[in-house]
């Protein structure tokens, strides 16, 4: 066997195990140079099993060189990939833009741990998407959290603590949920395995703890995506997180969640259940309906910006969750274009976000008047960025919105309400982007302001690399678009 | 007539958790909370699972009532006279309510307790007691469920450990706004019981003995309950206890910083390690067959191997998490 | 014996809901994680009951034994997992409590909102 055939094993194992060696470094910026190298590796990793997949179809690996459902399966398909590449190349991203920020908030004893923890977050996410098993699923869901209270309560504000306990708090009820309802399917088909329980699942499907199970795993993922109405946690977390981890979080650590309920969902369930097709349309469109409009109304009001973009995160959530509940191809289709689409966007506002409060010392609204002058780069970038977000056509977030309103229109006159509901949506998305464009460029500078300047070299260009591929995946969108289209029909079932 | 034991047992526990929810002394919760563990524990006994109910009682009775009680020494012991809110009151009755009812009507077509022909007993379980013999050759089934065939499993969970032990160290290593206690000041606080004589010659005479029991939980977990986890308890346990007897400098003069700190990253290396070291031999990651030439010598260096990685991280963590609350103190 | 098939069950989704009581209605941050910990520990209680074997006995084959009928073993092991997994979020929990009460001088949620809200 080459190394090729251990590369499902080793886009887990090779971050994982650089943690404890990065917890000895003890070396001024060693830490995050060598967190930096493995993430970076990380993504060539994702690229060169995206490379198989792509010629090989999916792929399962036996870990342990036991054989499923025995022993613990890796499974690596299409929709994975995606997510592999989303989460590898935001945390590499992230770290890349963060290094400056990240020196200042969280000190040389401390970065050893820290940066381990980091590591730990994205080793734990490419497990969550890799796993064929539902109970080392909660096993990788649990590190990537624990790492992750261990990033957001590094954050300089005192507030990020009540934010770390909070989050752990209704985490740990999500992981605990989950798990209660993989025990329930367990008891009923005595398999872990996740394409074996779609297998036997079929013969109880009719009985009521498979039925109850279905509720508790999606309550427990959806309180892990930071879904409406248990979204509670993630405002406040992304927040007061240290900058450079509201950048990678908010890209990448709530789509995982997705992506194991849009894979529990649609694998294990819909095919199976007979009222679960008509359970998950009636409980999520409203749901999503109320999420995206809601988190868009907050976030007009809200005056600290990264909180602004967690609200309107809760939004977004929400476009993604009406594309899954449709159950259509398209839908389906452009909900999970828009998991990678959306990483894009909010990994670019917050970039933005951050490259401001690098200069002004402040994420408060009326802190960046005037700041275009000085840092016309940065928010020229928030702009292209607001515009994707908005859906303008040319950008990646007029890509996602086209295939959710098409979708929507399929459905007849429910359907334009839906449609209209998303537009409202996009309006309100104008409003709170113009509000801070409108600060940024068109009210003076306070006389008393201290002077700014453009964000450093290094800073600047990830910001706009994020940016140019907002760009290049809104013009050409075959490759998130062809997986995308490749996940959806696999989990739905027809030939790709 | 165990059934009634068991009835009886799980009735107290749910007295005993409903006197935590209700008492306001956080302290007495606490120990409560040590008592629910313990009941807990003996239940998890009745129901065959030995390796469980000896894990119970040590991190649930043990290490996490030591935490709670260092954290409750740092915070303080009373909770305030308002401790519940009137709207968090009826939205947790609310939530509660939904949940039990929802629990209860599933329970009802679960099969039933210790029914043979039910599923959980009919498919994957029964593969694992017919070749835990023939292919890992060692007695304890629960070990090799956990070091070999579910070994990725048991990776992470030594991964949890480790995030748990830097994470308290990240979280608890900041000096914000906060005097630290120079050693002389920490040897009196935690010397005082080198004054008591009888904690004293008992405790010397106990940590070489929980130290040996360590040990043999360590490398008998092949044959009978225990293994890297609960010797890795055990471990810090008597260190600990060694600690708090002699005063916390001769801990760190036993074992210093940076060798905890080796500890906590080299069991976890271990472990994955061993993993990767399969894949260099030609097999999958984890796949212990292919260190010997035998399939079942390899299973059984591999597990010996994990078991020591398990064992080496979870003695580092715990006795760097204590340290970490030990070494803090309000002003 | 058709009430005591269930029991298990039963005490489980008790102790949860009183963890969860716990967890949502207590305003103490401590009493929070102690509820979260009993929430937590109820699961335990669903998987173990679910593995005993009517007449069985620990699947440990003692003396090679291996004609007994035996529980079964995966549900535990599984459950020894979750042990450390509660066990580790306590420990970071408690972390940060512990913080929390060294930054705003309490760990009672309504005077932290207070707090941060005059600040």
């Amino acid at each position: 066997m080459s190394i090729e055939d251990h590369l499902p094993a080793l886009q887990i194992v090779v971050p994982l195990l650089l943690a404890p060696v990065v917890t000895l470094l003890r070396v001024r910026s060693l830490p995050w140079a060598a967190s930096t190298a493995t993430s970076a590796l990380t993504f060539v990793l994702a690229i060169a099993l995206a490379g198989q997949v792509a010629t090989d179809g999916a792929l399962s690996y036996a870990v342990g060189g036991w054989q499923p459902p025995y022993g613990i399966e890796l499974a690596i398909d299409q929709f994975s990939v995606l997510l592999l590449l989303i989460i590898s190349g935001a945390s590499t991203v992230a770290l890349v833009f963060g290094k400056a920020s990240l020196d200042r908030e969280i000190g040389e004893e401390r970065a050893p741990l820290f940066f381990a923890a980091w590591l730990l977050v994205l080793a734990a996410l490419c497990g969550m998407v890799t796993t064929g098993d539902a109970f080392n699923l909660f096993v990788f869901l649990e590190i990537s959290s624990l790492a992750s209270y261990v990033l957001i309560a590094a954050g300089p504000d005192r507030r990020a603590l009540m934010a770390t306990h909070r989050y752990i708090i209704l985490g740990t009820l999500g992981a605990t949920f989950y798990l209660i309802g993989v025990g329930l399917i367990y008891m009923m088909t005595g398999t872990l395995n996740l394409a074996d329980m779609a297998l036997r699942i079929g013969e109880v499907s009719e009985l009521r703890p498979v039925l109850v199970a279905a509720g508790f795993i999606t309550m427990g993922l959806a309180l892990k995506a930071a879904m409406f109405p248990v979204h509670a946690w993630m405002p406040n977390a992304y927040a007061f997180a240290p900058h450079a981890v509201s950048v990678f979080l908010a890209a990448c650590a709530t789509k995982a969640a997705l992506y194991v309920l849009i894979r529990f969902d649609f694998v294990v369930f819909l095919p199976h259940l007979a009222e679960h097709a008509a359970q998950v349309s009636a409980f999520f469109i409203p749901l999503a309906v109320v999420a995206f409009l809601v988190g868009s109304t907050v976030a007009v009001f809200e005056r600290n910006l990264k909180r602004m973009l967690g609200y309107s995160s809760v939004a977004q959530i929400g476009y993604i969750l009406l594309g899954v509940a449709l159950l259509t191809p398209l839908a389906l289709t452009g909900a999970i274009v828009h998991l990678f689409n959306h990483a894009l966007i909010k990994g670019a506002l917050f970039m933005a976000v951050v490259c401001i409060a690098h200069r002004t010392g402040s994420v408060q609204l009326p802190a960046i008047a005037g700041c275009a002058r000085a840092m016309p780069l940065t928010m020229a970038a928030f702009v292209v960025a607001g515009l994707s977000m908005i859906g303008v056509p040319l950008t990646v977030g007029f890509v996602s919105k086209w295939y959710l309103i098409q979708a929507c229109l399929e459905f007849g006159v429910p359907g334009y309400f839906l449609a209209a509901a998303l537009l409202l949506s996009s309006l309100l998305a104008v409003v709170y982007v113009w509000k801070v464009v409108e600060a940024a460029y068109f009210k003076p500078r306070p006389e008393e302001a201290p002077e700014l300047c453009e964000a450093p070299p290094m800073i600047l260009a990830s910001l706009w690399l994020v940016t140019l591929a907002n760009l290049w995946f809104g013009i050409d969108s075959s490759l998130p678009l062809g997986l995308a289209r490749a996940a959806s029909m696999t989990l739905l079932g027809e030939a790709p | 007539m165990t059934l009634i034991f068991g009835v009886f047992l799980l009735i107290l526990l749910v007295i005993v958790a409903l006197a935590i929810v209700r008492s306001e002394d956080l302290f007495a919760a606490v120990m409560l909370s040590g008592i629910f563990s313990l009941l807990m524990a003996v239940n998890f006994f009745l129901l065959d699972a030995a390796d469980v109910a000896l894990t119970e009682a040590a991190v649930g009775a043990g290490v996490a009532t030591v935490l709670f009680l260092g954290a409750l020494a740092l915070t303080g012991k009373e909770e305030a006279r308002h401790t519940v809110s009137p709207g968090g009151r009826w939205l947790a009755l609310g939530v509660s309510f939904a949940t039990a009812s929802l629990l209860f009507y599933a329970s009802l077509e679960n099969p039933h307790i210790g029914d043979g022909s039910a599923p959980v007993h009919q498919h994957v379980a029964p593969w694992y007691l017919a070749n835990t013999l023939p292919l890992i050759d060692i007695p304890n089934v629960v070990t090799a469920v956990l070091g070999s065939f579910r070994g990725f499993d048991t990776l992470g969970e030594v991964f949890v450990v480790f995030t748990a032990g830097i994470g308290v160290m990240s979280i608890l290593g900041v000096r914000h706004s906060l005097v630290e206690l120079s050693g002389a000041e920490l040897d009196a606080r935690q010397r005082s019981l080198r004054h008591h004589l009888i904690p004293r010659i008992v405790g010397r005479g106990m940590v070489p003995l929980i130290m040996l029991f360590a040990l043999y939980v360590q490398f008998h977990g092949e044959y009978s309950p225990g293994g890297g986890f609960q010797a890795g308890a055990i471990a810090a346990a008597a260190i600990i206890l060694y600690s708090l007897l002699e005063g916390d400098d001769r801990g760190r003069e036993l074992l210093p910083e940076w060798l905890l700190r080796l500890m906590v990253a080299g069991g976890a290396l271990l472990y994955g390690g061993v993993g990767l070291a399969c894949v260099l031999l030609g097999g999958n990651f984890l796949d212990y067959s292919v260190l010997a030439t035998v399939p079942s010598a390899g299973q059984h260096l591999g597990l010996l191997l994990i078991e020591l990685g398990v064992g080496i991280t979870v003695t580092g963590v715990l006795i760097s998490v204590f340290h970490a609350f030990a070494r803090r103190a309000s002003r | 014996m058709a009430i005591l098939a269930y029991f298990n069950y039963w005490v489980f989704a008790v102790l949860l809901v009183i963890g969860l009581y716990a967890v949502i209605a207590k305003t103490n941050l401590v009493k929070q994680l102690i509820g979260l910990s009993i929430f937590q520990g109820a699961v335990f209680l669903l998987y173990i009951s679910m593995n005993k074997v009517e007449g069985g006995t620990a699947p440990i084959f003692l003396n090679g034994n291996t004609e007994r009928i035996f529980s079964n073993p995966l549900p535990q092991v599984l459950i020894l997992t979750a042990i450390v997994v509660g066990i580790a979020t306590t420990a970071l929990g408690l972390a940060v409590v512990v913080r929390i009460r060294e930054e705003y001088g309490s760990v009672e949620e309504d005077d932290i909102k207070a707090q941060d809200v005059g600040s």
